[in-house]
């Protein structure tokens, strides 16, 4: 029964990386097809997010079977749990990916504006977060997903300059005042996303450690 | 039977473990260095661990690692056999029960005794609740009569047993001869009860039931209930030990112990990567 149990849970392991995988691809496609306008890129992006929901909903009936089937506890019940979490927090990512090829291919068919320095600093830090936090799910590294949970102040502070800097963007250009919205909403999207990643680095943490640290770090 | 003197040869490799709680819980039975001997083997280690009152206490480990000894000495059946002793304290009211001063027909009487196999006496259902308390009080007629209906309620047995009392106890199915068997031992009103895996021998519902039962007599009785079955121990119990080998690994909040255990070994245990 315990290694029946063990290979369920080695299984869902490697769904959730793979989900995570694919989570990642799509926000790099999503900023890559806004920085190169590239409109097939956001396209695609925007028709992946079907495959990223089914692949959810998979894992999260691998997770439900597992609870119900081998009422796992300890360590296997802490990663099943982290699991169906985390589960949530990546399609919820996919949709903010999706969000943000939206916001693409809208400033693409408009005038095309400049991307921000800021907006850059947004998303080159928000993809290392991303990236981090799975690195710290697959090697259950605690230490790189405090790291991560750290790096989200760095974040909001960046997002609310990034909306002062729209704000007085419009007033000085209100023409282009379509595409610096979409450009705000990105930014939010990826400060949005970036809250996401540190709910996954506090999940990690729960899961090698057992404690909570959602409301103290 | 209590050996006070110092034993040559003991492993004093187990700590003191005490479990972390916020509760304010007193005490109804503290476990000293206790050690076990069968012959010359020792099976118990040094064991610490303090039981709470009105609580359910589980004690969990591979076979053979002494849970069933641990527990036999706390109504010191043991001594029943040959060359089995037991060197520690045992306190419940201030005193040490393994002390030779402690009758263990009176400490029985306190500390019931629940084992594996149902055993009720072939004898009628009435008379099997009847027989503890003809033994251990005066009373009799239908007072008596009402301590053996109470006793049943008290077990949820009563509708299902009341129109035949005449009929033998070894009669019912395997769940209600088990029930019947609580209803004999807490009869008597003990202090404590000691189930030793009593569910092993009953099927799902009837598991169920004990399980659900042993939730209710918790607001009366102190329980400790040895299980191989570590759902049942996370189900009904609010502390958990975790035997290996003679030696208390872990002691905490059963919460604790199944979601977060602060011992490797345990965590192995209890998820299946060894034992």
């Amino acid at each position: 029964m315990e290694v029946h149990l063990h290979r369920e849970i080695d299984r869902l392991k490697r769904k959730i990386l793979a989900l995570g995988a694919e989570v990642e691809s799509a926000l790099s496609k999503s900023i890559k097809a806004l920085k190169k306008w590239d409109i097939e890129l956001a396209q695609s992006v925007v028709d992946y997010d079907e495959e990223i929901n089914r692949m959810e909903v998979e894992t999260e009936e691998e997770c439900l079977k597992i609870l119900a089937l081998h009422q796992p506890v300890a360590i296997d019940l802490r990663f099943v749990v982290a699991v169906l979490k985390i589960n949530n927090d990546l399609e919820r990512i996919g949709d903010h990916a999706t969000n943000i090829a939206s916001r693409a291919l809208y400033i693409c068919n408009r005038q095309k504006v400049e991307i921000p320095e800021n907006l850059i600093l947004i998303v080159n830090l928000t993809e290392s977060m991303l990236k981090r936090s799975l690195d710290a799910l697959v090697n259950m590294n605690t230490d790189l997903a405090r790291e991560v949970i750290n790096d989200d102040d760095i974040i909001d502070d960046l997002h609310a300059q990034m909306y002062d800097y729209i704000q007085q963007k419009i007033k000085n250009e209100p023409e282009l005042v379509d595409c610096l919205i979409s450009l705000l909403s990105i930014s939010r999207n990826l400060e949005r996303t970036s809250d996401l990643v540190t709910n996954i680095a506090e999940d990690v943490i729960y899961m090698v450690e057992g404690e909570v640290v959602r409301h103290i770090l | 039977m209590n050996v006070s003197t110092p034993e040559i040869g003991i492993v004093t490799k187990t700590k003191n473990v005490r479990p972390k709680t916020k509760k304010e819980l007193s005490v109804e039975m503290a476990v000293h260095n206790l050690n076990f001997f069968y012959g010359d083997n020792q099976v118990l280690f040094n064991n610490n661990i303090d039981i709470y009152k009105k609580q359910i206490t589980a004690i969990i480990g591979p076979s053979g690692c002494g849970k069933s000894t641990h527990i036999r000495t706390y109504n010191r059946i043991f001594e029943l056999y040959r060359n089995q002793r037991a060197v520690g304290e045992i306190i419940m009211s201030g005193q040490n029960i393994l002390d030779s001063s402690v009758d263990p027909i009176l400490l029985r009487r306190r500390i019931g005794m629940i084992f594996q196999k149902p055993s009720p006496f072939p004898m009628s259902i009435f008379d099997n609740i009847a027989y503890g308390l003809k033994i251990n009080t005066t009373i009799g007629g239908s007072e008596l009569a009402g301590r053996v209906e109470d006793a049943l309620k008290r077990v949820a047995l009563w509708d299902e047993v009341k129109d035949k009392l005449s009929d033998s106890g070894t009669d019912l199915s395997g769940g209600q001869q088990q029930r019947l068997c609580i209803a004999r031992a807490i009869a008597i009103e003990p202090e404590i009860l000691l189930m030793d895996e009593p569910c092993s021998a009953i099927d799902p519902i009837g598991t169920a039931k004990i399980e659900e039962l042993m939730i209710d007599l918790k607001s009366l009785y102190t329980i400790v209930i040895v299980t191989h079955n570590m759902q049942q121990a996370a189900r009904v119990s609010d502390y958990t030990a975790f035997f290996y080998e003679g030696h208390i690994i872990e002691f905490g909040e059963t919460k604790q112990i199944f979601t977060n255990p602060q011992n490797q070994q345990t965590e192995d245990y209890i998820t299946g990567r060894f034992g």
